[in-house]
């Protein structure tokens, strides 16, 4: 069975159906490029037929894009061998120019056969190219499809065309918020902006009569006619010269310079608007082999697609039945059981919103009121969803409303004394068969697990904050959880549409484990002196979407002050740096407690906005004479926490440096260019890393001392996806 | 080796570079003509003791492309037998012209060069050569590229220059530019621009703006914020590159930086046997000469290592320069260069420079040598030194010494 499928019809239209057979939604396989053409050629060679409608025989899409697993496979199969791998990317263009220009006479441009898409829904990255290339798109009213070119997003570019076709039809200014930042929209949207030509009910039909009728100007594209113009105009057009000088700043310059892709995909943009169509494919196929032999697309591809994906769809989950979630009982209405309540409902999950007080408990559930309203006045919801979302959730103080739950969110006060006393007074309530489980960020789960009389039902289940805008969540095993409590978990957070990650109980878990100790890197770094700037503009350099300082006022100072004195308090005075705890200690004394404070490392106005950092700190910490390199911290900031990784996997609390990364770049940011830790390790080499800690040891102590796990993989010349790859 | 010389040097004043400026009518080539004619006349050489006609211009398209000193030569009373060559090296197209004609006499290529440049701004605006270096990305983001009024605030806020202090630069420009034209210490180079029939269109250098005050500055808006600060957000690119910086300081404005002018300037070069068989007298003898590149995001700091690297070369320190003339591209330029040297402003840029007067890019180098050279015989001074500031991030000196 091909993947591209011709069928010739009485009426002279053929149509080609693109059907991946095993699939729910086609992707674009190196296989289907050769099925695509053999279709394109039989029609273009074939007298009888006078039009093509390509669509496709999944029900509500065309096509999810390019198979990045195949993308991934080209650069093993060719990436010693850079005229192969060129020939190799060429084929989608060819295969595409022979849909644009068919039978056309190059002199007179007639004679051509009409070809035209037919989208039943979404039609994304490669999928959206294929599309781009005939003469006319229709699309039907589905207003689940997304249209658009997303590539951007995974650390590559649109390279089947997308990027040629896009800067000729729309102008590099016009075209830049799809290629440069991957933006995609609805087919309503996609026609306003001239991504599609029609939405249609029928978009085969309507497709169908539109190539019988087509002259020979309607699939002349404008960049084949003579006399085209690039709208916008060209780089050494005066108008053009302004865009694309200013596209080039706010694209890297917005990116902080982080991410190779966007900066391959202006220089395709650049060289090819100077040339001919079919040259600037040329040099579009250039610059996208470029991009996936750097190790930074194949890094993020890794991190963003396939192992997000393989994480999503339970690739740790223990072998058990369905343990889909039917009401959770969320304990606590503050902040955090707030979100949990809200993304819950959102799913469609019953939920039971505890709290002290009723007021508090309403309190809870009136923060998804208010992100309903703020969807509502965005067009983003209905009324008639908010009140479905809201009839979902019972705001109570009664325990005994938690009697047919399935799962507990407990998100009450930090404290192991109030967590066990509820956990006590819950367990007496709930089903014997209920999972609870313990939204903590700092607390370990096999003590909490202690006040449970079921501690194999007992789990962690760490929320990040803000709960309904983060894409991860932290499940954490005690020593007795379950896999019972780990499948719960995983199918919880499956139906909120986040994204897992396993780890055993450790001191900070995975991810607070690694952000504490870089957030203490910087404030050591203010307490030698280390100009304030310096520290945050490194970490933005990095690809880190926050600097540290800001991240520091985000989450409070007070809360590093805290996290500070339990640290020591449980593990002795040494275990905080005393340069680190004189700086927190300092602000907090000051009142500069962060954002929530309207002055912390930043000074803020009456809203709280930022308004630039706090020089005064140098008052009590002068500025250093000598400045260390931009490089220098980078690499303290950045090894805090890899290095934290790393002793996370060799001490068993990581088992899967899948889920290393993947939770890296989701919860907390980590430099996405990277794929995370790990990937970073990999990009740098082990062996270089070793070198660097070894320089920041001798000069910066101890906690730069290279794990032995690190030491090892350096010395025998791995790599940790080679190593530790499943 | 071979002495070089400088015999005479003359410039056309400087117009307004607008379409209401009073050159603007006027031809760039035409305005080369004008001073290679009165090199011609003031001097009474043959012209096959010119071996080249070397002119700097900075934007070489429309009637300033296909090589506009040949193109020169054809139109002025000059004969065939002087070829030409047009140079770019930016701001110091001319300066650079006049080095490269004095290294070739010193290496005994030829007797006698005419040197300069001219830029007609009003007719041949910037940026209308395109120009890779900001648009080809491959250059553009390796070299994190910023437009020059960027690259001059970033030099204020690297280096702690206040608005305040750089308005008083220029007031100090304005003043000074209108006190050398009050006591006519230009009016040994002026050569006036005249119309075909015989008519003056300007003799004077009409940009500068006398009793200029701080207060008057300081109602001008930013020149580079918002290109700075918004759209694009060139500021970023200069964080990026100097992570240490919070934020740019934007000084600049249309008062503390150079002028955009139409002009032209030309120098005659040659060694001691041309001077002779013409009867002229060497006004001035090339000492060293030198050019470096830099950092090209700040950019606009090449004076202090060229000025470095030529002192060396020439065996000097800075106590041995007289006069100085640094180029007045924007104020920061001459703060950052007086800063490095703890130079004496009363010795920098003694009358005025292009803050008061204008900045004709492809001709200032000449400009500024000939005015130094007016002012160390005015002085009765020895030694002076020319320095310029360069786009992409370089600089280029010349050394001077009175024969």
């Amino acid at each position: 069975m091909t993947e591209f499928t011709l069928t010739k019809h009485d009426d002279g239209v053929a149509i080609i159906t693109w059907d991946v057979p095993g699939k729910s939604m086609n992707v674009l396989t190196e296989q289907g490029i050769k099925d695509l053409k053999a279709a394109v050629d039989a029609a273009n060679a074939d007298d009888e037929i006078k039009g093509v409608v390509i669509t496709s025989g999944k029900e509500g899409s065309f096509a999810a894009g390019a198979d990045l697993n195949m993308l991934a496979g080209a650069v093993e199969t060719f990436g010693d061998k850079p005229d192969e791998m060129f020939e190799n990317t060429m084929q989608i263009h060819y295969v595409l120019r022979a849909i644009e220009r068919n039978n056309m006479d190059p002199k007179t441009n007639k004679g051509g056969k009409p070809y035209a898409a037919a989208l039943p829904g979404t039609a994304l990255g490669g999928a959206y190219e294929v599309a781009l290339a005939t003469h006319r798109i229709f699309c039907a009213p589905n207003p689940k499809a997304k249209i658009g070119l997303p590539e951007i997003m995974v650390g590559v570019f649109p390279g089947g065309g997308g990027t040629t076709r896009m800067v000729r039809k729309f102008g590099i200014m016009a075209a830049a918020p799809y290629l440069l930042q991957g933006k995609t929209v609805s087919p309503d949207k996609a026609l306003k902006a001239g991504l599609i030509d029609e939405v249609a009910d029928d978009p085969v039909a309507a497709a169908r009569a539109w190539v019988l009728s087509a002259s020979d100007a309607d699939i002349l594209k404008p960049w084949d006619a003579k006399g085209y113009k690039m709208p916008g105009g060209m780089p050494y057009h005066p108008q053009g010269f302004q865009t694309m000088a200013g596209s080039i700043v706010m694209a890297n310059g917005q990116s902080w310079g982080a991410f190779p892709a966007i900066q391959a995909i202006l220089k395709a943009i650049y060289e090819g608007a100077l040339v001919p169509f079919d040259t600037a494919l040329k040099v579009e196929a250039r610059w996208f082999q470029n991009v996936l032999l750097n190790p930074s697309s194949e890094a993020m591809i890794r991190t963003l697609f396939i192992n997000k994906g393989a994480l999503e769809k339970g690739a740790n989950r223990p072998d058990v039945g369905d343990e889909t979630v039917k009401k959770v009982g969320v304990l606590g209405a503050g902040m955090m059981g707030a979100g949990i309540a809200y993304v819950s409902a959102k799913a469609g999950i019953e939920v039971v919103l505890i709290d002290q007080t009723q007021e508090a408990a309403d309190k809870g559930k009136s923060y998804s009121e208010g992100l309903l309203d703020k969807a509502i006045s965005r067009k983003k919801s209905t009324p008639e969803k908010k009140e479905a979302l809201l009839s979902k959730i019972t705001a109570s103080t009664d325990l005994e409303l938690l009697k047919d739950v399935d799962l507990i969110v407990e998100a009450v006060f930090e404290d192991p004394g109030v967590k066990a006393e509820m956990t006590k007074k819950v367990e007496a309530i709930i089903p014997e068969d209920a999972i609870f489980a313990s939204n903590t960020s700092t607390l370990p789960i096999t003590g909490l697990a202690e006040a449970s009389v079921r501690p194999e039902q007992f789990i962690g289940i760490h929320f990040f904050s803000p709960v309904d805008k983060m894409l991860l969540v932290e499940i954490i095993k005690g020593e007795k959880s379950g896999d019972r409590a780990v499948a719960k978990s995983l199918d919880f957070v499956r139906q909120i549409k986040k994204t897992p990650i396993v780890v055993n109980d450790a001191r900070f878990f995975y991810a607070n484990r690694c952000i504490i100790p870089s957030g203490n890197e910087a404030f050591r770094m203010i307490g030698e002196g280390v100009g304030l700037p310096l520290i945050e503009n490194a970490g933005r350099l990095l690809g880190f979407p926050v600097g540290s300082l800001q991240l520091m006022d985000e989450t409070s100072i007070d809360l590093a002050g805290r996290i500070s004195r339990a640290t020591m308090a449980q593990e002795g005075e040494d275990a905080v740096d005393p340069l680190t705890f004189k700086v927190i200690e300092y602000l907090e004394g000051k009142g500069r407690l962060g954002r929530k404070a309207k002055a912390g490392l930043y000074e803020y106005d009456e809203k709280g906005k930022r308004q630039g950092l706090w020089q005064g700190i140098h008052e009590e910490f002068p500025l250093a004479e000598d400045q260390p390199d931009v490089e220098t911290v980078q690499h303290r900031l950045m090894l805090t926490q890899v290095l934290e990784a790393v002793r996370a996997l060799e001490e068993g609390v990581l088992e899967d440096i899948r889920e290393g990364d993947v939770g890296a770049v989701l919860g907390w940011g980590f430099a996405p260019w990277s794929g995370g830790p790990f990937g970073w390790l990999d990009i740098t080499g082990p062996a270089r890393v070793v070198e660097i800690c070894d320089a920041l040891e001798a000069a910066h102590g101890e906690r730069f001392k290279a794990p032995a796990l690190l030491r090892e993989v350096a010395e025998k010349g791995e790599t940790f996806y080679g190593r530790f790859a499943s | 080796m071979t002495e070089a010389y400088i015999y005479d040097a003359v410039r056309t004043p400087r117009g307004k570079g607008r379409k209401d400026g009073s050159l603007h009518e006027v031809t760039a080539v035409r305005l080369s003509s004008t001073v290679l004619n009165a090199l011609k006349e003031r001097n009474g050489m043959e012209d096959s003791s010119i071996e080249d006609v070397i002119w700097g211009n900075v934007h070489q398209v429309g009637e300033q492309g296909a090589n506009i000193a040949r193109t020169a030569v054809l139109q002025s009373n000059f004969g065939d037998v002087v070829p030409g060559v047009s140079v770019n090296r930016f701001c110091a197209s001319a300066l650079e012209t006049v080095n490269m004609a004095a290294n070739q006499v010193k290496g005994g290529d030829g007797d006698a060069y005419i040197a300069g440049g001219v830029e007609s701004m009003s007719r041949v605006p910037m940026g209308s050569d395109g120009g890779a270096i900001a648009v080809d990305p491959s250059v553009a983001i390796a070299a994190y590229m910023v437009p020059q009024g960027i690259s001059s605030d970033i030099i204020a806020t690297e280096y702690g220059f206040t608005r305040d202090q750089a308005d008083a630069m220029a007031v100090e420009s304005q003043r000074r530019a209108a006190l050398a034209w009050k006591e006519g210490r230009f009016g040994k180079s002026i050569i006036p621009v005249k119309d075909i029939n015989g008519a003056t269109i300007l003799a004077h250098d009409e940009y500068i703006r006398e009793g200029t005050t701080v207060e008057g500055l300081s109602g001008l808006k930013p020149s580079f914020k918002d290109l700075g600060e918004t759209m694009p957000g060139f500021d970023q690119i200069a964080i990026m590159k100097y992570p240490h910086l919070e934020k740019i300081n934007h000084i600049h404005h249309a008062g503390n930086s150079s002028g955009i002018v139409d002009g032209a300037a030309g120098i005659l070069i040659g060694n001691k046997e041309f001077g002779e068989k013409y009867g002229l007298k060497p006004r001035a003898r090339f000492k060293a000469t030198a050019k470096i590149g830099s950092d090209p995001t700040i950019m606009l700091t090449g004076p202090v290592p060229v000025t470095e690297k030529i002192l060396k070369r020439a065996g000097m320190t800075i106590g041995d320069i007289d006069l100085f003339e640094v180029n007045e591209a924007f104020a920061s330029i001459v703060m950052r260069w007086e800063q490095a040297f703890d130079a004496d402003h009363d010795k920098v840029n003694v009358n005025g420079g292009a803050i008061a007067m204008g900045h004709p890019m492809g001709a200032t180098g000449a400009i500024i040598l000939g005015t130094l050279l007016d002012e160390m015989e005015r002085q009765d001074k020895e030694t002076g030194l020319a320095t310029l500031c360069i786009g992409a991030g370089m600089g280029s000196a010349t050394i001077i010494e009175r024969v």
